[in-house]
């Protein structure tokens, strides 16, 4: 078989980008049968490709949307789509960098708090999906327990849904109080806020938590050990309850291993 | 080039092999996960898009695994992008199989489209050329996607909006020779069917002449918007948002005189109405198909 360079005319290239940019010209080689301008019919593509995509946006972020408005959600969105369209076939995967477009978005930035608010959407989003997995059992609890130096040393692997929300906003009572109908509570907006999301069962859960635990649970996901976690944890919070907030974890079934590796840690 | 040897192909999946029964079934919504489940209405099959379904775990693979339990599945892919100018990602397929492996579909179809270009996924069906460039590759493609999976997968007629000045053949014979060079079936949807014909001022009922009809493995009906072009002629724009126009209901029932009673799809993607509504359409689509009985459909479970 001859080799052929692969090509339509227009490429898909150029088709692609006509699509993405609503200043571009029509892509050559395009007709229709009555002699009409296809630019008209471009239109139909360009805007099942930007609106479905804003769409799929809006369904995961409709606190994020209600919270700024339809329409500027969806003006805000279409500048994303067009700078950083999904590059998975995936779309549950799709919009993990709005929370920090958002941030840089300067028409948004009289809601300082928006960033927060997407973030823990996105989150809700990840946890739903994520894998399945057992928690750790009693008897492997027990037995990490027992022996309070490897503990220290050992490493926290959480369940595939965990992720915590930090903000010195008060966006977990932001986002509560849009989930319920009726009037929304009135939320001091400038108060610091922290929240485990996490999947239990079928259900999504959003745990307000004190910054101890916020800290510690931050900090051994993000794969530091125990004793480490639980020091920052102290230093930024000096109430912080270790027992209360592993407590709180085992019971909502998120901690998988006490994973302890053999020998001192290093470093 | 080699045709696919869907002879030699594993038979271990006894659901591809049987196929979807002849009778109506509904596009599954998450929102009517648990009716159906406390229902268990009486439908043909349920279909899903695949890719929809590529997340580890939670709630959708939960409620899916427990209505797979009591209904055929038909996976319908829309992320294949069998057009694009390069192959079929590998790792898409792997995907792919993952989920055709745990659920066990009777159907497997996709697009003539493409919706990647590079690393950008743009969520939409994209036309391509009908000429012999366009139609080797996609025979490649296709193929490919069945080698890979191991089942005879369905082509599913697009939408279209603008056509290409290098064409060189029309839709229904691209069609026609991509399903007769690689042993793939046909998904007829017969909205893109009258919508394509429409927005490109051909006879509908020409271009299903043209296709390959004994080859239909399933059919798709949908509702449409319309619209009309920079000349004012009418542009009919596939949206899924709506219930099925009563031409297209017209065009089904000619279709199924001539061919019999085939699996078909009540798609609703947008505007999605209660499960009730939903089934009420698919209730009609049932009684105009109890009323063919299964014609040639023999002619179609031959090539499996």
């Amino acid at each position: 078989m001859s080799i052929r360079l692969p090509s339509t005319v227009p490429s898909q290239a150029t088709f692609a980008a006509a699509l993405l940019d609503p200043l571009a010209p029509c892509p050559p080689g395009l007709r229709a049968w009555n002699g009409s301008d296809p630019l008209r019919r471009l239109a139909v593509y360009r805007n099942n490709v930007v609106s479905s995509l804003i769409d799929a946006l809006a369904d995961t972020y409709p606190v994020t949307q209600q919270l700024v408005g339809s329409e500027f959600f969806r003006a805000m969105a279409s500048v994303f789509v067009r700078h950083q369209p999904p590059e998975s076939r995936i779309l549950a995967h799709y919009g993990a960098a709005l929370p920090a477009f958002v941030a840089g978005f300067a028409p948004a930035a009289p809601l300082p708090f928006l960033p927060d608010v997407a973030r823990l959407e996105f989150a809700r989003l990840r946890a739903l999906h994520a894998g399945e997995a057992e928690p750790i059992s009693e008897a492997a609890l027990t037995r990490a327990l027992a022996d309070p130096p490897a503990l220290a040393r050992s490493h926290l692997v959480w369940h595939p849904s965990l992720a915590v929300i930090e903000s010195p906003h008060a966006v977990v009572s932001l986002w509560a109080a849009h989930q319920t109908e009726g009037e929304i509570t009135p939320v001091e907006i400038d108060c610091a806020e922290q929240a485990i999301v996490l999947r239990e069962g079928l259900d999504v859960l959003v745990l307000p938590v004190d910054p101890g635990t916020a800290c510690f649970t931050a900090r051994t996901l993000a794969g530091e050990a125990f004793s480490n976690a639980a020091e920052a944890a102290t230093a930024i919070d000096a109430s912080f309850d270790l027992g209360a907030a592993l407590s709180l974890l085992l019971q909502r079934r998120a901690l998988l291993e006490l994973r302890i590796h053999a020998g001192p840690a290093l470093g | 080039m080699q045709p696919s040897r869907i002879a030699d192909l594993p038979r271990s999946r006894s659901a591809l092999r049987v196929g979807l029964p002849a009778k109506a079934g509904i596009g599954l919504k998450p929102q009517h996960f648990q009716e159906v489940l406390a229902t268990r209405p009486e439908l043909g099959f349920f279909e899903v898009h695949a890719e929809n379904y590529m997340v580890d775990g939670g709630p959708l693979h939960h409620w899916l695994g427990r209505i797979r339990e009591h209904y055929p599945l038909s996976l319908h892919g829309v992320g294949l992008s069998l057009g694009a100018e390069v192959p079929p990602d590998e790792a898409h397929l792997d995907r792919l199989a993952r989920l055709i492996d745990r659920y066990q579909p009777a159907s497997f179809s996709e697009h003539l489209a493409w919706s990647t270009h590079g690393d950008v996924f743009l969520n939409d069906l994209l036309p391509v050329a009908y000429d012999s460039e366009t139609f080797a590759r996609v025979c490649r493609h296709v193929d490919r996607v069945q080698e890979r999976l191991g089942l005879r997968m369905l082509l599913e007629n697009p939408s279209t909006y603008v056509e290409f000045e290098r064409s060189t053949m029309d839709e229904a014979t691209f069609l026609a020779e991509v399903v007769q060079r690689t042993g793939c079936g046909l998904l007829l949807d017969v909205t893109n069917a009258h919508v394509s014909c429409t927005n490109h001022g051909r006879d509908v009922r020409a271009y299903l002449d043209a296709l390959p009809l004994e080859a239909v493995g399933e059919i798709h009906l949908a509702g449409y918007a319309e619209d009309t072009d920079a000349a004012g002629d009418p542009l009919l724009i596939d949206h899924h948002g709506s219930a099925v126009a009563e031409i297209v209901w017209g065009l089904y029932e000619n279709v199924i005189d001539r061919i019999g009673a085939r699996p078909t799809l009540l798609e609703r993607d947008n505007d999605v109405p209660s499960f009730g509504t939903l089934k009420a359409e698919a209730l009609q689509a049932q009684a105009l198909l109890a009323a063919r009985g299964p014609g040639c459909l023999h002619r179609v479970r031959s090539h499996l």
